[in-house]
């Protein structure tokens, strides 16, 4: 019993990390419908900046999140009008996998010339690192923090969507983005706002992540397909459906570490294999024929 | 490459080796990580040739030695296979050296006998590599060479049930061996080996696995990179350190760069490992001074630039012996039984096998002046690679 509480509490917390990083992601799918393969690349230099922010600037792990989110977005602001914006919702496939492709490649050229090749660690603050106990085993602090940002994320972002305005706006959009534009809503507006929340989110899980996902300039094409695999798995622009297929896939890979190390990412890949059968769309994602 | 092919490449080869007996300029080809995650050690191997040339000149004799740096990337063996038929045939090279990892050594050992070039190893680890060729003099370190020692001090230090937790790949697999091996002669029990696969990040499973095998001691190998660090991390978060089970590791997990990143709660790790940044002698001071003339900050020295420095004394003396011709037998057997003194502590090359016999010191991470080093305090002198010999 202990041993299925200890899983649960990793493969929740790695889970977690799945789910901020990859949000950002299924968001820029589901409403703007780019296949944003940098968005890695974005969450790496979330990491990045962060990890410059407390190791040379000294300043608190709070300061240096908020630091990396802004930060993140101002570098991704040149990319959105000069490229990303000529191919919202209607390009070609290819086009857009080729040009995100090429500008992770080119920010893991830059980030490698200005960081260097090794690893980046970020400092974790007193309170957040060390092991806590919660009862049945020990834990990283670290994690619980995890587990809290990705609820917390979850939940805003929810209320963002359901019940703000602007939720209103981007759901109209999403929906009918020609209607939208005619009943005066500046669709270009509300898409360059999702694409900033977006890879501000994409930062802010690079960041936080970090411990699980180690930062180095590699970052973007190692988990690249991680990431298009939560999104898949849980249907393209679904909070639900990233949280969910985050936490399933995050289980899968967690059981089948403690159980058969030496598998590797097999049922990770397995799991995604039975469930895009089952939901050839994802979990809780809509067909957009 | 089929027969045709091969015999062309010969044929090429010979032909240019003619051409280089008269040359004044012999090169020595230097494969190493370069760039990505493990550029570190690449870097290392440049830091510690430099070094070497600082001190000796780059002139043997009336021949002039030149290094050509190839980028090797990762572990990627048909890669390493085409840089060293690059250097053999465009650049002309008279000796390999380098190599980071082992199935990249295993891939360019093929090549040797054919262009009858030597190939100084400074670093891939695992003990069969020397075996692949009788052109293969290794001067960095093995796994049974540091773990031996390993398995014998958490016996004495009342280990009863160790968890293995190595990469799954070649030194890993060497690792394990030789721990259960030595640690089972001893007495012990080994109650838990887990292979872990080299992409992992995320270890916490993997603690856990451990402390539900009641283990009073985890020994591990990882290749030094980021997957190290995130191990040592997961030990101390999983309250595997504060629930009392120790970690015992060769010295690649705790190389002095990671150490500011493990931080305090790394204090007591023990390892076993040939060369401490902070090994105290002349020749190491003199050697670190030379790495920090060179523009090299002290905070990323690793074993590497030792094997390299090192594997830069043993080209010179190999050019010597043959006096700038082709002569590979000729340049093996000038190293072999080779003696002197190194950075990292007295060493020969072993006759028998061309691996470098050295010391093994037992260390343990201690916070010195405020800086957090590998302290050594215990020494298995005159260490060979115990896979391939047996005292």
């Amino acid at each position: 019993m202990r041993t299925i509480f200890s899983i649960m509490t990793d493969a929740v917390a790695y889970g977690m990390v799945l789910f901020i990083i990859s949000i950002g992601l299924s968001i820029m799918m589901g409403l703007m419908r780019v296949v944003n393969l940098a968005h890695g690349a974005f969450a790496m230099i979330g990491g990045y900046l962060a990890s410059y922010a407390i190791r040379d600037l000294h300043v608190h792990y709070s300061v240096a999140i908020l630091m990396a989110v802004i930060g993140t977005i101002i570098v991704s602001i040149p990319f959105e009008i000069l490229l990303y914006r000529r191919i919202y919702r209607k390009s070609d496939p290819l086009i857009q996998v080729l040009m995100t492709i090429g500008i992770t490649f080119f920010i893991i050229g830059i980030v490698n010339f200005i960081f260097g090749p090794s690893l980046k660690s970020i400092p974790l603050p007193q309170t957040l690192s060390g092991p806590l106990d919660i009862g049945f085993r020990m834990l990283p602090t670290h994690r619980i923090f995890v587990i809290a940002c990705g609820v917390v994320t979850a939940l805003a972002l929810w209320l963002l969507i359901e019940k703000t305005e602007f939720g209103i706006k981007l759901r109209a959009s999403v929906d009918h983005s020609g209607m939208a534009d005619a009943l005066g809503i500046r669709t270009e507006i509300i898409y360059a706002v999702t694409f900033a929340l977006a890879i501000g989110l994409g930062a802010f899980g690079g960041v936080v992540g970090a411990e699980i996902l180690p930062i180095e300039p590699f970052y973007a094409l190692r988990y690249m397909v991680t990431f298009l695999v939560v999104v898949s798995v849980g249907g393209a622009g679904s909070i639900l459906g990233a949280l969910s297929a985050s936490l399933l896939l995050g289980l899968a890979d967690t059981t089948g570490k403690y159980l058969a190390p030496e598998f590797g990412d097999f049922f990770f890949y397995l799991s995604v294999i039975v469930i895009v059968f089952l939901f050839p769309h994802g979990l809780f994602g809509r067909s957009h024929a | 490459m089929n027969k045709g092919a091969q015999s062309i490449l010969a044929l090429a080869i010979l032909g240019l080796m003619t051409g280089t007996a008269s040359a004044d300029v012999i090169k020595v080809g230097v494969i190493g990580t370069f760039s990505g995650p493990y550029a570190l050690f690449g870097k290392n191997f440049k830091m510690g040739i430099d070094a070497w040339v600082a001190q000796n000149g780059n002139k043997v004799g009336n021949h002039t030695v030149e290094f050509v740096y190839k980028d090797e990337e990762g572990p990627n063996p048909a890669k390493s296979k085409a840089l060293a038929q690059e250097l053999l045939v465009k650049d002309k090279v008279q000796y390999l050296a380098g190599i980071y990892f082992t199935p990249n050594a295993l891939a360019v050992a093929p090549l040797l006998e054919e262009s009858k070039t030597p190939l100084i190893v400074m670093n891939a680890a695992t003990s069969a590599i020397v075996e692949k060729s009788p052109y293969i003099v290794r001067t960095s370190f093995t796994m049974w060479q540091n773990t031996v020692p390993a398995a014998k001090v958490a016996f004495k230090n009342g280990a009863k049930k160790v968890a293995i937790a190595v990469s799954d790949y070649g030194p890993g697999i060497d690792a394990e061996a030789a721990f259960k091996k030595t640690f089972e002669g001893e007495g012990g029990a080994v109650v838990e080996a887990v292979r872990i696969p080299l992409a992992t990040t995320d270890f916490s499973p993997i603690m856990q696995r451990i402390k539900d095998s009641g283990a009073d001691t985890i020994f591990t190998f990882l290749p030094s990179g980021p997957p190290t660090l995130g191990f040592v991390k997961a030990y101390l978060d999983n309250g595997l350190k504060a629930g009392g089970v120790k970690l015992m590791s060769t010295g690649d997990v705790v190389t002095e760069p990671d150490l500011p990143n493990i931080g305090d709660p790394g204090i007591g790790i023990l390892s076993t490992y040939h060369y401490s940044v902070s090994h105290d002698s002349k020749e190491n001071a003199a050697f670190l001074a030379e790495l920090k003339k060179g523009g090299a900050s002290l905070d990323e020295v690793t074993m590497t630039s030792v094997a390299a420095y090192d594997g830069a004394r043993l080209i010179y003396k190999m050019i010597e012996a043959t006096d700038g011709k082709r002569d590979p037998a000729k340049a093996v057997d000038a190293v072999k039984d080779m003696k002197w003194i190194s950075p990292r502590g007295p060493v020969s090359i072993d006759p028998a096998t061309r691996h470098i016999r050295q010391n093994v010191y037992v260390r343990s991470v201690a916070k010195v002046d405020g800086k957090l080093i590998n302290k050594e305090e215990q020494t298995f002198a005159d260490q060979p690679d115990w896979a391939l010999s047996t005292k």
